[in-house]
């Protein structure tokens, strides 16, 4: 039985096959899944808004944030022993939960806002996005599978996918 | 001026607690009358939570319920939730209808009764703001309910990126409701903003 290891929000980490990296209950948030092929080492990050330049004071969390968790998630692959260039991307999350109906409320677009941003950042770094299951009205968890990088999304009266 | 978690030492925190009581009770009262039954409550807690620790706040992240939410603005703003389990909340429907309006063992919630919950929920909240308004002076509006019935941590999420934006920890006015015959148990989280903790502890004069 290989081991699970569970990403919390504002958390990341990785793995080298085998085990499970999995995040529960994805709302707003994005669950970004790096997985490299060759080496078969995975990595999940659980980030809650798309840029740090928001964060005040001068220690930040990094894996909060899509654009600094995802270079921390790149740096701590990289050393496990994974080649960016052999790193491939998918997502999950990004909902709007709770519809607005008092006109624009941005706190709850937040979703689709940390997606843009998200795709955005890994197309500058020339990672592939090869899959992605986003936005929408409902949550997500997601658990990553380091021997195949097969990402399961489990939902709560959505179904069930493998991306 | 805005507080920061640091700042907010146990005083504050006896405070925001027996705000939470004032608001709590009258919310009691209301979902007492509504439902024709007693309806007890917890001493609500002020607590800091971490975005690491929610599991052990909130249970299991994928834990399924049915969450009610609103907004408040005004003097100050923040975010109400009221949660419940699935269960609680047909009893609930149950109690206020007096029928069942969807098969027995339905998983999801008709529109019908997605409406009565948000109703519920705005009546509740209603009266925990309006509390909290006689007892601060402080004038707020509550927005129009939203309904999910999904995992606690997608539902909390929107609540936790608006604190996400200045820190890694969320403070939470937390209370239990239950009834009699624990058929129905509710948590009813109150969520203000950062900025205002400073407001009401102004309000109060105490700071």
């Amino acid at each position: 039985m290989s081991g699970v290891i569970k990403v919390g929000m504002a958390d990341l980490n990785a793995i080298v096959s085998p085990g499970i990296l999995t995040t529960l209950g994805l709302g707003s948030c994005v669950g970004i899944v790096f997985y490299d092929n060759k080496n078969k080492i995975g990595g999940m990050a659980h980030v809650m808004l798309p840029t740090s330049r928001i964060a005040n004071g001068d220690k930040i969390n990094e894996a909060k944030f899509a654009d600094t968790a995802i270079e921390k998630l790149l740096e701590l692959m990289i050393s496990m022993g994974a080649k960016q260039t052999f790193i491939t991307a998918k997502l999950a999350g990004g909902a709007q939960m709770f519809a607005s109906r008092n006109g624009s409320n941005d706190v709850l677009k937040i979703g689709h806002k940390n997606v843009e941003q998200t795709l955005k950042i890994l197309q500058e770094k020339n990672i592939k996005v090869v899959a992605q299951d986003t936005g929408s009205n409902y949550g997500r968890t997601i658990e990553l599978y380091s021997e195949s990088g097969l990402l399961l999304v489990k939902t709560i009266g959505h179904g069930v996918k493998e991306i | 001026m805005s507080l920061s978690f640091e700042q907010i030492n146990e005083s504050y925190m006896d405070i925001l607690k027996e705000l939470g009581n004032i608001g709590a009770g009258n919310a009691a009262t209301s979902l007492s009358v509504m439902l024709n039954r007693r309806i007890d409550m917890s001493v609500p807690q002020a607590r800091i939570v971490g975005f690491g620790d929610l599991e052990s706040i909130i249970g299991p992240e994928d834990a399924l319920v049915a969450a009610i939410y609103l907004e408040f603005t005004g003097d100050i703003q923040g975010t109400i939730m009221f949660v419940l389990s699935q269960d609680s909340a047909k009893n609930l429907l149950l109690l206020l209808i007096g029928c069942e309006m969807n098969p027995k063992g339905s998983d999801a919630f008709s529109e019908l009764e997605i409406s009565a919950l948000q109703e519920v929920g705005n009546i509740v909240a209603g009266a925990y703001l309006g509390a909290v308004a006689r007892f601060t002076n402080l004038t707020m509006k509550l927005s129009v309910p939203s309904f999910a019935f999904d995992m606690i941590g997608a539902v909390l999420s929107v609540p936790l990126i608006e604190f996400g934006q200045m820190s890694d920890k969320a403070l939470f006015i937390e209370t239990d409701f239950l009834n009699g015959g624990d058929s129905i148990k509710g948590d009813f989280l109150v969520i203000p903003d950062m900025e205002s903790y400073s407001i009401i502890l102004n309000a109060l004069g105490v700071m």
